[in-house]
C-alpha cells in the first residue's frame, strides 16, 4: 500500500495505524541489518503515536492527511530531544531543543515518524558512504550505493521502511539516490519549503522535498510540508495560496504541453547510453501523450557543476564554522580555545567535509574570491537567464537526474572530483531555484532503476506535477 | 601567493586550514594540496564563461522585507541547553584559555 | 618639568595636528534582539536571554526585527545620511567563543546609512556610514586576575549574542579629544531624542574606538592607531591626548607609527599594544544567504519623516533663545533624557508665577541630582510639582532655602509642594502688622542692645543689628519673611 492508500485506510478506520507501524518496523527489522537506512529507529515512539492516531479516528477525529503514514526523516532535520547528526561525529549525542519546521507539519497531518535515516556527512556526498556510521546499501542491489546525500531516505522508501520520506536536496540529493533507488524524489522550489530546523549545507541551495513510491504521493506529501514558514526569511509568502495543487491537476495529462529535452543533461559526455535512451524514451511516451517535444540548449548549465562546487563549499565553510566544540556536540580538549576548536574540528569531521571546508575557505578568502565565489555566482546569474529563456519556449524541461545507475560502492570513493560529476544534471535547479523531481523510468540491463528528471520554472510544480504523473504512466510500457 | 589559476599550494593549505580552524595533519595536508588542485582546475572552468558586466546571483529568490513585528517569544530553558554542552561553570559555557583576540 | 620641556611642548603643539576618527557602537533599544524573540535586556541571569537563532543552533534561521529597520531609518535622517534603496547582511567569518555561528552577521559593503554629518559646535563632521550587526556574547575570564590571556579558563554568557548594534563610523575629521568628546556626547543626545539607544557608555549600550593619528598641519594623514577599551568619555579625551603625545614622541625620534589596534589601560592612563598577530585576518565577508535585502517602501520613509522628534542642536537653539538661558545650562538640560522634556513642561504649568530661569536653575541642580541619585528618568516625575515650587518662591511664601528641603521630599515623596508646605508648617510669615509686632517686642526686651546699636560705630552697630534680627527670627520660630522683616526692623531702628 502506498501513502495515499494508507492514508485514506486509516482515515476511515479500516485499518489501524498500529497495525501500518508495526508492519513497516517488521521489514525494517528483517532488512536493517543489511541497508543500514537509519541511524536511529524510533519504533518506540513511532508504536506510540500510531496509537494516538488510532484514538483521534475511534473519537470520530481527523487525523490529518497523512494519517497513521510511517515517514521517516533525513537526520539533518531537527527532533526536538532526539539525537539528529548529520552523520557527523561531530554531533555526537546532540539533542535539539526544538523541532524542525517540516517535522510539526508532518505531525501535525497524522505521519508517524519511523526513524532518522542515514546521510552523507552534513550533506555532502552522492553515495552516503560520507557517513561516519557508515554506508547505506541500495536495495536492488547491497553491493551498490543507493545514491546520496539523502540515500538512507531513499532506500527507506524503496524498501518500504516508510511509505514517505523527507530528504535536502543542495546539488542533487534529492533526486540523485532517487534515481539509483527506483523512487520518486521531489526538489521543490526554492523558498516553497521551511528550512527551519534544517541543519545548513549550503543555505542559497538548499531545499526539502519528498521521497515517495509514486507520483501521487510525493504530492500528497509536499502539500503537507510546503507553505510560508514566518521563522524562514528565504520562505515564499505565497506558497500555497498562489500557487495551484499539484495533487488537484495530476490527472489533466500533458496534452498541448511543450517539453523541451535538455541537451546539456542528457547527452553530455558521461552520461550513460541507457539513461540517455531512457529520457528520449520519456520524450516519446510524453508525446503520444499529446504533449510537443523538442531538444533545447541551454549552454550555461554545462558550467553549473563548476560554479555549484565554488558557491556551495563556500557557504558550508561558514555554516560549519559553528561546530567548535564550545555548545554542544563533541570537544577534543586543547590547552587554548583555539587549539581545541581545531583538534575537535579535525577529529569530528570527515574527510569530505573538511575537503569542502577547505576548499569554500579558500574560495572566499582575499584574492580569491572574485575569481572563484564572486565568478561562480555570476555563472549563477547566466545559469538563471538561460533558464528563463528555454521556459519561454517550453512549459517543462526533461533530462537525465543522475549520468549513470547505482554504481558499486567504493567505485568513486578515491577520487572526489568523479563523486561530484553524479551531480551534474541536478546542480542547474539548485542554482537556480527552480523545481525539480526524478521519476523512475526504464531500468538497464541489470535491472537497475534509471530515473528521468522532470523541470520547471519557479513555483510551477503543478505543471512539473502533471507531467510526472504522465511519464510515471507510461513507465509499464518502458520497463 | 599564487596566482587565481595556478596550482594551490600546500603553504596556502595549511594558511586555510587555520583560517578554517581545522588541525590538518601533515598526510591531510599532502593529499588535501593534491586533491584541491585538481578539484579547482575543474572549478576554475566558470572563467571560461564571459561573465563581464553580468551581475552577481547570490540568493535565488527575489524576495525584501522579510521582517519580524519587535514582540518578545519565550527562550529556551537553560539547563536543557547547558545539558548539551561539553563543559559548564555557574551558568556559563566553560572554554579553555583564550588566546586570540576579538577583532 | 623645566622650562626648556615647556617650549618644546608649546613648539610641538604648533607643528603638529591630531587627526581623530570614532567608530560608535550603540546598542538599539528593541524589545527583541536582531534576529530573534529573545528580550534585549541588559542585566538577567547568564544564559536565560537565549533560543535556536541567537543560540546559533544548527538549523536555526535569522528573521530581521522591524523595529530595527524604522530605527535605523530614524538614524539616516537624523545624521542627514542617504539611504540606499536595498541594503544587505554580509557575513564576517571568524572564530571566536563568544561569538555562537563563528561569524557575524553584519552589514559590509552595502550597508543602510551611507554619508551623513553631524555640526559640533560649528565643525561639520562628516558620519561615513552607519550599518547593522548583531553583538555577541560575553565572557568572563577566571584565573590570572580577570584578565584574558592570563586566565585558566573562561565562561561564557550568550545573553548579549544578537542584540541589534548599529555602528556609526566618522570621517577622521576631528582635530582634538575635546572635539572628538564633543562629538559623542551630540552623538548620544541626538541618538536619546530620536529614542533609538539608552546610550550608557557605563552598561556598554554605546561604545567608542577612536582612530588616532598625528601629521604636521597641511600633510597627509599619518599612520593612525585604532584604540579600543575606551569606557567613558573622560577616557576617550585622555586616551586621545595620550596617542598624540606618544606618537609624536615616536615621530620625533624618527621612528615611525605602527598601524596596529591598542587597549586604552584606564589605570595606568596609557595605551597598550594588542597582540600581535600571527597572519593577518581574513574575514571572507560574502553576502548573507538566509536574510533578504531591505529595501524601505517610501512610506515607512515619510512614516520616519514624520515622526522625527525636534533634534538636540534645535532643541537647544530654541531654549536658549526662548528662555534666555546660556548655552551651558541648555547643555545640561540636554545631556540627560528627558531633563528638557520634563523643564518645558514645568515651564508650561508656571502660568506665570515664575520665569523659566528659575525653572532650569532647579533643574539642572536639585533635580538633575535626584536623577542622578536614584536612576529614575525625569519622565517619571512630575514637572507640574515643581512649577508649583518655583510659585512658593516666586509669591514669599517659602524661601529658596525652604524650597531645597521642600523639593527633596516633593521628589522622593511624590508630593505637592504646597503640602508639603502646610504639613511642616513652613509658610514665611509676610503679615506686616504681625511682623510689625514681633519687632517692637524684641527691641523693648532688648533694650540694651538698641542702645549700643544707637551710640556704636558700624562694626558695633552691623554687630548689634544682626543679633536684632536673629532674635526677631527666633520670636518667628524662623518663619518671617527676611525681606520684609530686615525693612521693619530698618524702620523701626532708624525711628528710634
Amino acid at each position: 500500500m502506498n501513502a495515499t492508500e494508507l492514508a485514506a485506510a486509516v482515515r476511515s478506520g479500516e485499518r489501524s495505524a498500529v497495525e501500518v507501524v508495526e508492519e513497516h518496523l517488521s521489514r525494517i527489522d528483517a532488512r536493517e541489518g543489511e541497508l543500514h537506512a537509519f541511524n536511529l529507529v524510533m519504533a518506540d515512539d513511532a508504536r506510540a503515536a500510531a496509537a494516538q492516531i488510532d484514538a483521534a479516528v475511534a473519537r470520530g477525529e481527523d487525523p490529518g492527511p497523512l494519517a497513521g503514514v510511517p515517514v521517516a526523516l533525513k537526520d539533518n532535520m531537527c527532533t526536538r530531544g532526539l539525537p539528529t547528526t548529520c552523520s557527523s561525529k561531530i554531533l555526537d549525542g546532540w539533542k535539539p531543543p526544538y523541532d524542525a519546521t517540516v517535522v510539526t507539519r508532518l505531525r501535525d497531518a497524522g505521519a508517524v515518524f519511523v526513524g532518522k535515516t542515514n546521510l552523507d556527512e552534513f550533506a555532502m556526498g552522492s553515495s552516503t558512504e560520507n557517513s561516519a556510521f557508515g554506508p547505506t546499501r541500495n536495495p536492488h542491489d547491497p553491493s551498490r550505493v543507493p545514491g546520496g546525500s539523502s540515500g538512507g531516505s531513499a532506500a527507506a522508501v524503496a524498501a518500504d521502511f516508510a511509505a514517505l520520506s523527507l530528504g535536502s536536496d543542495t546539488g542533487g540529493s534529492i533526486r540523485q539516490p532517487a534515481a539509483l533507488c527506483g523512487v520518486v524524489g521531489v526538489k521543490p522550489t526554492y523558498g516553497a519549503v521551511s528550512r527551519y530546523g534544517l541543519i545548513a549545507f549550503a543555505s542559497s541551495l538548499d531545499q526539502i522535498g519528498p521521497f515517495a513510491t509514486t507520483v501521487a504521493d510525493a504530492a500528497l506529501a509536499l502539500e503537507v510540508i510546503w507553505g510560508h514558514d514566518p521563522l524562514d526569511s528565504t520562505s515564499i509568502g505565497s506558497v500555497p495560496s498562489a500557487i495551484e495543487s499539484p495533487l488537484a491537476v495530476l490527472d489533466r495529462g500533458v496534452e498541448g504541453l511543450r517539453v523541451g529535452i535538455v541537451d546539456e543533461i542528457t547527452l553530455a559526455e558521461g552520461i550513460a547510453p541507457e539513461v540517455r535512451a531512457a529520457v528520449e524514451a520519456a520524450g516519446l511516451a510524453l508525446e503520444s501523450a499529446g504533449a510537443s517535444v523538442e531538444h533545447v540548449s541551454v549552454p550555461s548549465a554545462e558550467y553549473g557543476l563548476s560554479a555549484y562546487y565554488l558557491i556551495a563549499p563556500a557557504e558550508a565553510s561558514s555554516n560549519l564554522a559553528r561546530y567548535d566544540g564550545v555548545r554542544y556536540g563533541l570537544r577534543v580538549d586543547g590547552e587554548t580555545v583555539e587549539q581545541m576548536n581545531a583538534a575537535t574540528r579535525d577529529c569530528g569531521f570527515g574527510a569530505e567535509v573538511k575537503r569542502r571546508i577547505m576548499l569554500g575557505t579558500y574560495a572566499l578568502s582575499t584574492g580569491y574570491y572574485d575569481a572563484y565565489y564572486g565568478t561562480a555566482q555570476r555563472v549563477r546569474t547566466l545559469i538563471i537567464r538561460d533558464f528563463e529563456r528555454a521556459y519561454e519556449r517550453f512549459d517543462v524541461l526533461l533530462g537525465a537526474t543522475s549520468p549513470t545507475v547505482a554504481f558499486e560502492l567504493g567505485a568513486r570513493t578515491a577520487d572526489p572530483l568523479a563523486m561530484y560529476l553524479s551531480d551534474v544534471c541536478t546542480v542547474p535547479s539548485n542554482l537556480s531555484g527552480d523545481p525539480a523531481m526524478s521519476v523512475p523510468f526504464g531500468a538497464d540491463a541489470a535491472g537497475l532503476p534509471i530515473g528521468v528528471q522532470v523541470l520547471a520554472p519557479a513555483l510551477q510544480e503543478a505543471t512539473m506535477f502533471r507531467v510526472a504523473a504522465a511519464i510515471e504512466a507510461a513507465k509499464g510500457s518502458a520497463s | 601567493m599564487s596566482e587565481p589559476g595556478a596550482r594551490i599550494t600546500r603553504a596556502e593549505v595549511t594558511h586555510v586550514a587555520r583560517l578554517a580552524r581545522l588541525a590538518l595533519t601533515d598526510d591531510e595536508a599532502d593529499s588535501l594540496t593534491r586533491e584541491l588542485g585538481v578539484i579547482l582546475d575543474n572549478a576554475a572552468r566558470v572563467s571560461a564563461l564571459d561573465t563581464a558586466g553580468v551581475p552577481p546571483t547570490a540568493h535565488p529568490v527575489p524576495l525584501v522585507n522579510v521582517l519580524r513585528a519587535d514582540v518578545p517569544k519565550p527562550c529556551l530553558d537553560r539547563d536543557e541547553v547547558l545539558s548539551q554542552a561539553p563543559a559548564v561553570e555557574d551558568g556559563r559555557f566553560l572554554v579553555p584559555r583564550i588566546l586570540g583576540e576579538e577583532p | 618639568m623645566t622650562d626648556t620641556t615647556d617650549t618644546a611642548d608649546a613648539s610641538r603643539t604648533d607643528q603638529w595636528e591630531t587627526v581623530v576618527g570614532l567608530e560608535v557602537h550603540v546598542e538599539l533599544a528593541t524589545v527583541t534582539k536582531l534576529f530573534c524573540a529573545c528580550p534585549n535586556l541588559f542585566g538577567a541571569e547568564p544564559n536565560t536571554n537565549i533560543c535556536p537563532v541567537c543560540l546559533g543552533l544548527p538549523g536555526s534561521l535569522p528573521v530581521l526585527n522591524e523595529r530595527v529597520v524604522e530605527f535605523a531609518l530614524r538614524v539616516g535622517e537624523a545624521f542627514h545620511f542617504d539611504v540606499p534603496e536595498r541594503s544587505i547582511f554580509h557575513r564576517k567569518n571568524y572564530f571566536y567563543p563568544d561569538m555562537p555561528k563563528d561569524f557575524q552577521t553584519t552589514q559590509y559593503d552595502e550597508p543602510i546609512c551611507l554619508a551623513g554629518w553631524l555640526d559640533v559646535d560649528g565643525v561639520r563632521v562628516g558620519i561615513t556610514r552607519a550599518h547593522l550587526e548583531e553583538d555577541t556574547g560575553k565572557s568572563v575570564h577566571l584565573g590570572g586576575g580577570g584578565r584574558i590571556h592570563d586566565a585558566s579558563h573562561s565562561l561564557v554568557d550568550y545573553n548579549r549574542a544578537g542584540v541589534p548594534l548599529m555602528e556609526i563610523v566618522s570621517e577622521p575629521d576631528m582635530r582634538s579629544s575635546e572635539q572628538a568628546r564633543r562629538y559623542v556626547e551630540e552623538l548620544r543626545a541626538t541618538l536619546l531624542a530620536i529614542g533609538v539607544s539608552d546610550v550608557k557608555m557605563e552598561e556598554g549600550s554605546l561604545r567608542v574606538d577612536a582612530n588616532i593619528s598625528v601629521r604636521h598641519y597641511g600633510d597627509e594623514f599619518g599612520t593612525r592607531a585604532e584604540i579600543k577599551n575606551v569606557n567613558s568619555l573622560r577616557s576617550l579625551a585622555r586616551a586621545i591626548d595620550y596617542e598624540h603625545d606618544r606618537q609624536i614622541e615616536m615621530l620625533e625620534r624618527g621612528e615611525r607609527v605602527k598601524q596596529e589596534t591598542r587597549h586604552w589601560d584606564e589605570e595606568a592612563g596609557c595605551t597598550r599594544p594588542g597582540r600581535s598577530k600571527e597572519e593577518p585576518d581574513d574575514y571572507r565577508y560574502f553576502p548573507e544567504p538566509d536574510l533578504v535585502p531591505i529595501a524601505p517602501s517610501a512610506e515607512l520613509r515619510a512614516h520616519v519623516r514624520a515622526s522625527m522628534p525636534e533634534l538636540p542642536a534645535a532643541q537647544r537653539t530654541r531654549l536658549i533663545d526662548e528662555w534666555g538661558i546660556n548655552d551651558h545650562e541648555a547643555g545640561v538640560l540636554l545631556s540627560t533624557p528627558g531633563l528638557a522634556e520634563y523643564a518645558e513642561t514645568a515651564v508650561v504649568a508656571l502660568d506665570g508665577g515664575g520665569t523659566p530661569k528659575d525653572v532650569v536653575n532647579w533643574a539642572t541642580n536639585d533635580v538633575l541630582s535626584y536623577v542622578n541619585e536614584t536612576g529614575l528618568s525625569p519622565a517619571l516625575l512630575a514637572p507640574e510639582m515643581l512649577a508649583e515650587l518655583v510659585r512658593l518662591v516666586g509669591d514669599g511664601t517659602i524661601s529658596r532655602n525652604q524650597a531645597r528641603d521642600v523639593l527633596a521630599e516633593s521628589l522622593r515623596e511624590e508630593k505637592w509642594p504646597k503640602a508639603i508646605v502646610s504639613e511642616r508648617g513652613l509658610a514665611q510669615v509676610s503679615d506686616e502688622g504681625a511682623l510689625g509686632a514681633a519687632v517692637d517686642d524684641v527691641l523693648a526686651q532688648n533694650a540694651d542692645a538698641v542702645e549700643e546699636w544707637r551710640s556704636g560705630d558700624d562694626k558695633v552697630k552691623k554687630k548689634k543689628r544682626g543679633f536684632l534680627m536673629g532674635e526677631c527670627m527666633k520670636a518667628l520660630k524662623g518663619q518671617g519673611n527676611p525681606q520684609l522683616l530686615n525693612r521693619l526692623l530698618d524702620e523701626r531702628l532708624a525711628r528710634g
